[in-house]
């Protein structure tokens, strides 16, 4: 099975965060990018879990500039056997998802993961617009995926509760918590990794729909009220009345 | 001005819908409701400022694919200018197709009303709910994905006409297999008082008193990460960066220390209660009322005081 996986390049989840310029751009100073949790611990590893029980290849796909050269080798290093990098900054959702679904229109893949959502901007946008551009079926929130042949059966996250389905491929899919183990690189995989090809592509013309226009923090939180264990009584008050959320 | 709202016809009556309905007939124009599905009593989001529902009750249990397709027939057919979700499991599979559909900008996760002075732009969580950003659409379309308890619902007209809809959708390419939904389960991103623990309580024996809690409250029950990860806990409640983001109105955390990813997920909320035996322990800086204790005293405590208040009010 030919794989593609959409990998994108957040903060440590310690990161500090702070806004530069006016508030208008995220402060990167001091900053360590990771590869997005979702889409290195699911979306890449069952993709290589699918791999090695039937065979085929794995790419990886990321929408970025060449500061992003460093987080692409973290994923070759668990395991894919490829990488593509589209050579553009990515600005929305859209735009990063039109560059990818014009990649894939080009390479034919039967089957492309992406992680549930980033964990800096958050939008779980990017799968189902590039499911939209290529006019494929797209399974979001999948906490399982097994390949039977050209049929998928997965279980996906839904309102409340789970949902049991089947697709047939090629399929979109977008990868939650469930779907597979963290894996951590050994030594022969980081070594690998730096000789593994690395694709730069040119981007398309692509209009963004959005722009972040600009940032703030939230308020600081007032001194927390301390109470009284064994004054609960005065606590369900005070939520009562002071903040009144009972 | 016209706004459309795509409602699930079976959460026609969560708060939820309510909310996405008020938030769009505070954007000032008409507003009407595309809903899929069974859902009964439709009229009702009149209520909340809806003048007419279209429903399409043949998508029962549409795919992601069929849903978009529906709306932008909807979308057509009324000439809207904007799209109304609210940000849930179904948004987040069908805004973004509809987005590519309609060539019209998403606003993923909302949490106020759009500032239309100089141009259409709109607050959002971002950094898993460390910072703000402000967004804005460049296209002549906008689709807001709003988030559950962004706004209070609020009542503003009558019952509405419901009229059925066709929106020639096609066929399914995903078969629904099987269903799990657990019943009475308050689902956490809509729950308004939520009761979390983490590794302090030692083990799943132990969230008796937790459920307890929470049932006197009317409360949905939640987890830190790792608790979820050794299952004691099902996923489903794991709160945080990784997890599911929630904005209670309460949020109670019992033996949980508040690293920062955990954090993340819940600094939203607008009441903080934290439980916890270390006086130095990271969630007391994010508290708004703090209880240094043990959990195993201080809960049963805080349930009975919870009740008395209940049967007093
Ligand atoms: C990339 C990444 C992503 C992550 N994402 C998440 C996430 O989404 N959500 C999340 O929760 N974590 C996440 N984590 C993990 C996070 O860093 C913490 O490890 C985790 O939140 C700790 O869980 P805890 O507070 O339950 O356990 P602990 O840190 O072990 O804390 C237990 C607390 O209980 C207190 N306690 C002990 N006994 C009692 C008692 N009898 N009564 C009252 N209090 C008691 C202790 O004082 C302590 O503060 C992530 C980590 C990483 C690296
Ligand atoms: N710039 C990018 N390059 C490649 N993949 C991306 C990029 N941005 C997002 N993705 C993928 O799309 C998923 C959802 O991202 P988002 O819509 O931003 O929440 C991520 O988990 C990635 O798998």
């Amino acid at each position: 099975m030919k794989i593609l996986v959409c990998i994108s390049k957040s903060p440590d989840t310690t990161s500090k965060i702070a806004f530069t310029d006016g508030n208008t751009k995220f402060d990167e100073n001091g900053v360590q990018y990771i590869v997005n949790p979702y889409d290195e611990w699911y979306a890449l590893v069952r993709a290589l879990e699918i791999k090695e029980t039937s065979g085929g290849n794995v790419t990886i796909i990321t929408v970025g500039t060449a500061a992003d050269d460093a987080v692409i080798r973290k994923a070759l290093a668990i395991g894919a056997d490829d990488a593509v990098r589209i050579d553009a900054e990515a600005t929305d959702a859209y735009f990063a998802a039109a560059q990818i679904a014009a990649y894939a229109k080009a390479n034919n893949f039967d089957l492309i993961l992406t992680g549930k959502e980033t964990i800096n901007y958050n939008g779980s946008q990017v799968a189902g617009m590039i499911a939209e551009d290529l006019d494929l079926p797209f399974v979001s929130l999948a906490t399982k995926l097994d390949v039977n042949g050209s049929t998928l059966r997965l279980e996906q996250e839904i309102v409340g509760g789970l949902q049991i389905v089947e697709a047939n491929l090629p399929l979109v899919v977008s990868c939650a918590k469930g779907m597979a183990e963290q894996r951590i690189p050994n030594m022969r995989g980081i070594m690998a990794a730096r000789t593994k090809p690395l694709q730069i592509v040119p981007a398309v013309a692509v209009d963004a729909f959005t722009v972040y226009e600009s940032y703030t923090l939230p308020d600081a939180k007032k001194a927390c009220t301390m109470i009284d264990p064994n004054n609960m009584d005065e606590l369900v008050n005070l939520l009562h009345t002071e903040a009144k959320v009972i | 001005m016209k706004t459309l709202v795509y409602i699930n016809g079976n959460h026609a009556h969560a708060k939820a819908s309510f909310e996405a309905v008020t938030y769009a007939k505070k954007l000032g124009g008409e507003v009407i409701v595309i809903a899929s599905g069974n859902g009964s009593d439709l009229a009702k989001l009149g209520e909340y400022g809806a003048s007419k529902v279209m429903v399409d009750k043949s998508l029962d249990h549409g795919d992601a694919q069929q849903i978009t397709k529906l709306i932008a027939a909807a979308a057509e057919v009324t000439g809207a200018e904007v799209i109304v979700f609210s940000h849930d499991l179904v948004a987040k599979a069908v805004a973004p197709r509809l987005s590519v559909r309609l060539k019209a900008g998403l606003i993923s996760g909302a949490i106020a009303l759009p500032d239309t002075s100089n141009g259409f732009s709109c607050k959002v969580n971002v950094f898993s709910g460390k910072a703000f950003g402000l967004v804005s659409v460049k296209t002549a379309t906008k689709i807001i994905s709003l988030l559950p308890n962004s706004i209070q619902p609020e009542l503003n007209g009558s019952d509405c006409a419901v009229e059925d809809f066709n929106g020639n959708v096609g066929a399914a390419a995903i078969k629904i297999i099987d269903t799990k939904i657990p019943e009475g389960n308050i689902p956490l991103p809509e729950a308004e008082l939520v009761v979390s623990a983490g590794r302090g309580l030692k083990g799943p024996e132990n969230w008796g008193m937790i459920e307890d809690l929470a049932n006197s409250l009317g409360a949905a029950t939640a987890c830190s990460r790792p608790v979820a990860d050794i299952g004691w806990r099902p996923h489903h409640e794991h709160v945080g960066q990784t997890g599911v983001a929630i904005r209670p109105n309460l949020y109670i955390a019992v033996g949980i220390s508040g690293a920062i990813q955990h954090l993340a997920g819940v600094n939203g909320s607008k009441v903080i209660v934290v439980v916890n035996t270390d006086p130095e322990a990271p969630f007391f800086k994010a508290a708004d009322y703090g209880i240094i204790g043990d959990a195993f005293d201080v809960i049963p405590k805080l349930n009975e005081a919870v009740k008395k208040f209940k049967a007093a009010h």
